[in-house]
């Protein structure tokens, strides 16, 4: 039995989830890297280009191959990743329901600072962010294809408007997920305690606060 | 040589160099140079050139996924006159006033390598046979893209005429700006795959590889070689211009 203010320690994230993690932060960061100097060979928009020096490759052919050597390590880590979130009940049991209702309420009480950090569970934001950026994976995926194949997944391409409409659609997800990096970064950073679970699956709590020590 | 020069190519400036190495010596060399990297202690450069090797290993994965994807029958989407981008982009591995000039008179394609009719051809030779045309988006890898109009004979219909061995992997170009580039068999035989005589119904004009070009709408811009002057088929991987400084040989759309 814990003595009152006793730390107590809870397993959060399954190894599933934090190999999904780890991998997928690797593959996210060499895609684009080398999304940005393959962009910047011949950009979509005349005032968007990206230093040189937050790019990898060295030049477009460089680029292009660590692009489609990392597509491998993203596209298969997020399969994986997803039928074991389908098939664990993971996504059903930590990412739904959420309501429309409980997102705003809790964007709310996020803004004003007052959102409790409840260790394990997912508040609305998160919930809606998590899917949100899977859904942002499996569309940039999806686009990226297109770009790739326009002519073998043309009626797919054709539904973003042909070859050009894909690279759109490549180019907005990709900047969505950027946006998305930089706030989950920023909370982490105003969170840290969230880190090490991510590492060891382990999170400590102040016992009776259920909220991280 | 037939062939008139304004002047050199210029080699384009690359800040990475990828070495194009031989396919069979590639996991012994990767092998070897991992020992090596062990047994000194592994240094930067040597590292890097390792990283070099996993990327072009990948690029020859990547070769094989883009040919069991490749579905021999489906067509590039076609466009109407009025999607013509007016005026057409020039892009080469050189200016466009530095632009290689081919004499039409005594031009002559030649064939060489596994094709049994080696007899090299003229451009009227070449304009007499059954001609086909499209309106494609060419589709650079830089990433723009353009659509324009090229016709010609369909390269599978003379590959066939003249006998090539269509069980054959590759079939090669060598150019006279000093290009060359190759493709695998099944684009080469695909409906859409042209020799290209002309662009707009007019011959083509220098720029756009005058005598002719191969018009490929199932890859890249850079594999479809302008100013073509030797045509040839084999089993040996031939490589190209930019597929040896590292990009990707297949390359498909």
């Amino acid at each position: 039995m814990d003595h009152p203010g006793s730390a107590r320690r809870i397993y959060i994230h399954a190894l599933s989830v934090r190999i999904f993690h780890w991998l997928n932060a690797v593959a996210m960061v060499m895609m684009i890297m080398s999304g940005w100097r393959i962009y910047n060979a011949s950009p979509l928009y005349d005032w968007i280009s990206f230093p040189n020096y937050l790019t990898i490759g060295g030049w477009l052919g460089g680029a292009l191959q660590w692009h489609f050597a990392a597509m491998w390590l993203f596209v298969i880590n997020l399969l994986v990743y997803l039928l074991i979130g389908v098939f664990s009940g993971h996504f059903r049991n930590s990412m739904l329901p959420v309501t429309p209702g409980g997102v705003v309420g809790d964007l709310g009480k996020a803004l004003r600072g007052k959102l409790p950090h409840d260790i394990g569970v997912y508040n609305s934001v998160q919930k809606i962010s998590y899917i949100g950026v899977l859904l942002l994976m499996v569309l940039i995926f999806v686009s990226g294809l297109c770009v790739w194949k326009p002519v073998q997944f043309q009626s797919i391409a054709a539904l973003m408007g042909g070859y050009e409409g894909a690279r759109i659609v490549h180019f907005i997800c990709m900047s969505l997920i950027c946006a998305f990096i930089v706030m989950h970064l920023v909370l982490v950073a105003i969170v840290p305690s969230t880190f090490i679970p991510m590492i060891t699956g382990w999170a400590k709590t102040k016992k009776g606060t259920g909220h991280v020590a | 040589m037939l062939l008139k020069r304004k002047s050199m190519p210029l080699l384009l400036e690359r800040t990475s160099s990828i070495l194009n190495i031989e396919r069979r010596l590639f996991m012994k060399q990767t092998l070897s140079l991992g020992a090596l990297a062990m047994l000194t202690g592994c240094g930067a450069p040597t590292d890097e050139t390792v990283t070099d090797r996993i990327l072009s290993a990948m690029s020859r994965w990547n070769d094989g996924a883009q040919a069991a994807l490749f579905d021999p029958n489906k067509l590039a989407p076609v466009y109407t006159e009025a999607d013509i981008q007016d005026p057409f982009p020039f892009n080469a591995f050189y200016g466009e006033d530095e632009v290689t000039v081919v004499p039409e008179a005594g031009y002559k394609l030649e064939l060489t390598g596994m094709i049994a009719k080696k007899e090299s051809w003229s451009l009227d030779q070449l304009r007499a046979l059954p001609q086909a045309s499209q309106i494609t988006r060419h589709i650079c890898v830089e990433g723009w893209s353009a659509i324009g109009k090229w016709g010609g004979p369909p390269l599978g219909d003379f590959l066939r005429l003249v006998g090539a061995d269509l069980s054959a992997k590759y079939v090669g170009f060598k150019c006279a700006d000093q290009y060359f580039s190759s493709i695998d068999m099944a684009t080469a035989l695909h409906p859409q795959t042209l020799i290209g005589l002309t662009f707009r119904d007019k011959p083509l004009p220098p720029k756009f590889g005058f005598p002719m070009k191969i018009r490929v709408p199932t890859k890249l811009g850079f594999k479809n070689p302008k100013h073509i002057m030797e045509m040839y088929v084999t089993n040996d991987y031939p490589g190209g211009y930019w597929e040896d400084q590292g990009y990707n040989w297949f390359s498909g759309s």
